[in-house]
């Protein structure tokens, strides 16, 4: 099996940085360097962290009859967001969901000019291009040639800038291809940590030259997925096939904000997505359950699977922890659950732990407040 | 002299009790420690007993008794520091246990076999 696991263009640059790699979505990814999680995930919101997102999946949509208003049209059958509307050189949260509602992926989409560009989970690229390929207005095209850095933290702007001055100039959520000493880089100001930072796609004989222009200043340091996965959790933000899968609803998973009027019941464009009639009754009813923020007394961390309880002793679980550790930044354990809507932040819950129930409170989400440079 | 566990325990003679901790290798393979629950005073153990719990960044794993036994002791510092792990595994002892038994460190490894076992 180990030798069926795909490598990254920096496969090399991993283990000259004491990588420990380990198996991820098919991909041979680093967990963690010589620093450690605990140190990675604080430098990264201090400083600046590099990590390689070269496994996530980067899709072009191309409209067929070359309007780009069909490309937007033939993707909201797919995705309940409004990708018709969002203006050229910006990027949009969206979902892509199944027939019942629940959720088969989430991912980010970019508007250039006359395609869309997509980055989708590792996990789930080789379904999502199938799911793709059944629009007949669109032609799909994997990006095979390219790997995928982010580069996040407070100086990340600060390093970038140096290497492409454009880059300061972009807001949260922009998108723009930009050059780098003649490479053609495709940039965006976002990413999965919290902080301020930039998912930069770099062609496959590029990326290590780059990976090492960046590594070469000295805010910067490579983070494993170890801290990208305790900095998204502080952040609030869902992990797919952990805080949401096929049978977990956009509401329930906490993500109705991205679903936008347009696309509701009463919108412009309402509905005409995969599960429709559920996301949309259920956005105006409100969910059943919905993710929500933990924090456990003590500091012993709750993982994903710890069963919730309304008392300290009997009574049925009332939901299941779906990510959960130690937060580094918060100092102290952190997790989120799918709970009843009705239990107001600030109620304290149990979360059963070795036999023993803890006491947890219900929090907001994020944990950390993110410093977007919007 | 200090003898070692197949579970990346060290052992030490204290008198007649014994004081246990985790190797550097351990603390290496764990990762940043977060959290430590210690066993109580005074409580009897079976040998290979699970009574310390370890959660570090990556995963929760238990430290064993090594031995039948009372455990007479118990480092509350680092319950409240549990980054001493990492920092000097050495030094950072859990408990201390009276053994129940005669020549309790009779079996276990030397530091030459450890360092073979870990490679």
């Amino acid at each position: 099996m180990t030798n069926e696991l795909r490598r990254t263009g920096l496969h090399g640059l991993h283990l000259e940085h004491g990588a420990r790699m380990v198996p991820f979505a098919g991909w041979e990814m680093p967990v963690q360097y010589k620093m450690g999680v605990m140190a990675e995930h604080l430098h990264t919101r201090a400083r600046a962290g590099l990590f390689d997102v070269s496994h996530m999946g980067q899709v072009l949509v191309h409209p067929r009859d070359g309007k780009l208003e069909t490309a937007a049209l033939a993707l909201e059958r797919l995705i309940p967001a409004a990708v018709l509307g969002l203006p050229e050189g910006r990027q949009r949260y969206g979902l892509f969901t199944n027939d019942q509602g629940g959720i088969l992926d989430d991912l980010m989409f970019a508007n250039r000019g006359d395609h869309y560009l997509l980055v989708v989970n590792a996990a789930c690229a080789e379904q999502d291009i199938a799911h793709l390929q059944g629009l007949d207005d669109v032609e799909i095209r994997p990006v095979t040639d390219r790997g995928l850095i982010a580069l996040q933290g407070p100086e990340a702007v600060t390093v970038l800038a140096r290497m492409i001055p454009e880059t300061s100039e972009m807001k949260f959520m922009d998108s723009r291809i930009l050059d780098w000493g003649g490479i053609e880089v495709w940039v965006s100001r976002s990413g999965y940590t919290g902080e301020d930072g930039f998912e930069i796609s770099v062609p496959d004989d590029s990326l290590r030259e780059f990976a090492e222009a960046a590594l070469a200043f000295e805010e910067v340091a490579p983070i494993g997925l170890g801290a990208r996965d305790s900095l998204r959790l502080e952040a609030g933000m869902p992990l797919y096939g952990h805080d949401m899968d096929e049978t977990v609803t956009p509401a329930e998973a906490g993500l109705a904000w991205s679903i936008q009027k347009t696309r509701r019941n009463g919108g412009e464009r309402e509905g005409g997505f995969p599960g429709a009639a559920r996301i949309l009754a259920e956005l105006e009813s409100g969910p059943a359950s919905t993710r929500r923020g933990l924090r456990p007394e003590g500091r012993a961390p709750i993982r994903e699977g710890v069963e919730i309880f309304a008392a300290e002793s009997g009574g049925d679980a009332i939901g299941i922890v779906s990510s959960g550790g130690f937060g580094p930044s918060v100092g102290e354990p952190v997790a989120m659950a799918r709970l009843d809507p009705d239990i107001p932040d600030g109620a304290t819950v149990y979360a059963e732990l070795r036999g023993k129930r803890i006491a947890v409170t219900v929090t907001a989400l994020p944990f950390v407040t993110p410093s977007y440079k919007r | 002299m200090l003898k070692y566990t197949e579970d990346h325990e060290w052992l030490r003679a204290d008198g007649d009790e014994i004081t246990v901790g985790i190797t550097s290798h351990a603390s290496e393979q764990l990762g940043d420690v977060v959290f430590i629950e210690l066993p109580e005073e005074g409580r009897e153990v079976e040998a290979g007993e699970e009574i310390v719990v370890i959660e570090s960044v990556k995963a929760a794993s238990d430290i064993t008794a090594p031995v039948a036994g009372v455990v007479t002791a118990v480092n509350g510092d680092l319950a409240d520091n549990p980054g001493n792990v990492n920092d000097d595994p050495m030094a950072a002892w859990f408990f201390r246990i009276k053994p129940a038994g005669d020549n309790p460190l009779d079996g276990f490894m030397d530091e030459a076999a450890y360092n073979e076992l870990i490679g």
